[in-house]
């Protein structure tokens, strides 16, 4: 964990981060997303700037990642086999709110199957488990914030919310920063996709272009030929204030 | 019209889901083969500095009844007050020691528990020092953004006193939400989402 090799050449940053901008976030309590009403705190948060407790964060070394954690299609698939569905590669770039590059970031990623299906003991869709599909990946950005994965494009499943609520395809991801006030967990959906704005989730956003910002597009100059689609989608982490502006050092 | 100042905007949160442990924790739900172990499972090893503490978890909502599908991780510095992050200026952390642990809660008893160390004191912006103190993470189905919160100690009266955070908590009857009791070497922290016991949550 301490040997973020990627970081290596560059001097770590320790400013305070940007405040959140809570209009482009759902709100806690979202009563059409029915879990949320009894999981929302109620009460006024407590706002600080940041502390080092929060400007500090875990980094994860690339000696962490195997061969195949960014690729779905094969991570579970027995030797030879390869997951069922539409074969796709999703890249981007992971930045923070100045526009810079976002090197050595750990992202996460977890869907469903082809059919819809989770590998999960409390899922309960009638769809079929893909014997080759585990669900799960992951991948650490490189020296200028880019990231790129292979998977299948997963299936919209029904849910138990509205009687008939069925989630838009979607791909679940978590990303660390530098700062642990920077962790994030969201999801991307699929451009051309109807079902994502009839999805009670994705109406807790409360703003239009924060939602927009969460549909991957079609970058048919990124597919490989006879191989895959390929989906660009690009990341954002708060922003962190500059340290030179400041005239003490953290700590002293 | 002026210049831009030629911001992003942050990516929206979307819930972690019911299924947040397939993508975190995948050997937790049987997903077995992918990664060799799941990240943040083990925080401490026998040559870890500090006090060996264990911290035991809930995350409890609205109707009294704890989450059996959330997840919870946990930020700290090591036993000197130094955290294993490359932004740390002050110091090297002890190698022995993560600082960040990640824990499903358990599907039928909604406890999760962290083998760790106690954290020694980490200095606020003007240098005073702040009491020893997790950072806590907390995702699930039905939460929309992550919350922020943090743990003190119940047998760290003192420090707690004088913590420059817990001292904006304008409403003192709440800053017992954020201290975990001692039993034993087990400290014991209930996460309340909503009521009267209402944990404070951070915009941090
Ligand atoms: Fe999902």
């Amino acid at each position: 964990m301490t040997e973020a090799k990627s970081l290596s050449n560059r001097r770590p940053e320790t400013g305070a981060f940007f405040q959140r901008d809570r209009t482009m976030h759902p709100p806690a309590f979202t009563p059409s997303y029915k879990t949320s009403v009894l999981r929302s705190p109620q009460k006024a948060l407590l706002s600080l700037d940041s502390t080092l407790s929060e400007i500090t964060g875990p980094v994860f070394g690339h000696n962490i990642l195997g061969e195949l954690d960014n690729d779905m299609i094969h991570n579970f698939a027995k030797p030879g086999e390869s997951a069922i569905g539409e074969r796709i590669i999703v890249y981007g770039r992971l930045l923070d709110e100045r526009g810079k590059g976002v090197p050595g970031a750990l992202i996460e990623f977890w869907q469903a199957n082809a059919g819809g299906r989770y590998r999960h003991k409390k899922e309960g869709y009638i769809a079929a488990l893909d014997p080759n599909f585990g669900g799960c990946g992951r991948v650490i950005t490189d020296e200028d914030g880019n990231y790129w994965i292979r998977t299948i494009k997963p299936g919209p499943y029904p849910w138990p919310n509205g009687p008939n609520d069925w989630r838009p395809a979607h791909i679940h991801f978590s990303i660390f920063g530098h700062g642990f006030a920077q962790r994030l967990i969201s999801q991307l959906y699929f451009e051309g996709d109807p079902m994502i704005w009839k999805c009670p989730i994705v109406r807790t956003i409360p703003d239009r272009s924060a939602v927009e910002r969460l549909v991957a597009a079609l970058d048919m100059e990124a597919t490989i030929p006879m191989d895959s689609r390929a989906y660009k989608f690009d990341m954002v982490l708060r922003g962190r204030r500059s340290s030179m502006f400041e005239n003490r050092m953290e700590g002293n | 019209m002026v210049q831009s100042l030629d911001r992003l905007k942050e990516t929206a949160s979307q819930t972690a889901g019911p299924y947040v442990h397939i993508g975190l924790t995948p050997n937790f739900c049987d997903i077995p083969g992918v990664y060799p172990v799941d990240l943040g499972d083990t925080m401490v090893n026998d040559k870890t500095k500090g006090e060996r503490i264990k911290v035991k978890m809930r995350v409890i909502d609205g109707a009294d009844t704890p989450l059996k599908d959330a997840l919870i991780e946990i930020w700290q510095a090591d036993a000197d007050g130094l955290h294993n992050s490359p932004s740390e200026m002050r110091g090297a952390a002890d190698p022995n020691f993560t600082g960040w642990g990640r824990k499903p809660t358990d599907m039928t008893t909604g406890e999760c528990v962290f083998d760790t160390i106690k954290p020694g004191r980490v200095p606020f912006k003007d240098g005073r020092k702040m009491a020893p103190h997790l950072t806590v993470w907390i995702v699930a189905r039905g939460i929309n953004i992550g919350l922020h919160t943090r743990m003190y100690f119940s047998d760290e009266e003192k420090a707690n006193d004088e913590d420059p955070v817990l001292a904006r908590v304008e409403h003192r009857v709440r800053v017992p939400t954020l201290i975990a009791q001692r039993d034993g070497d087990t400290y014991i922290f209930d996460i309340h989402l909503q009521g009267e016991k209402e944990t404070v949550f951070f915009d941090i």
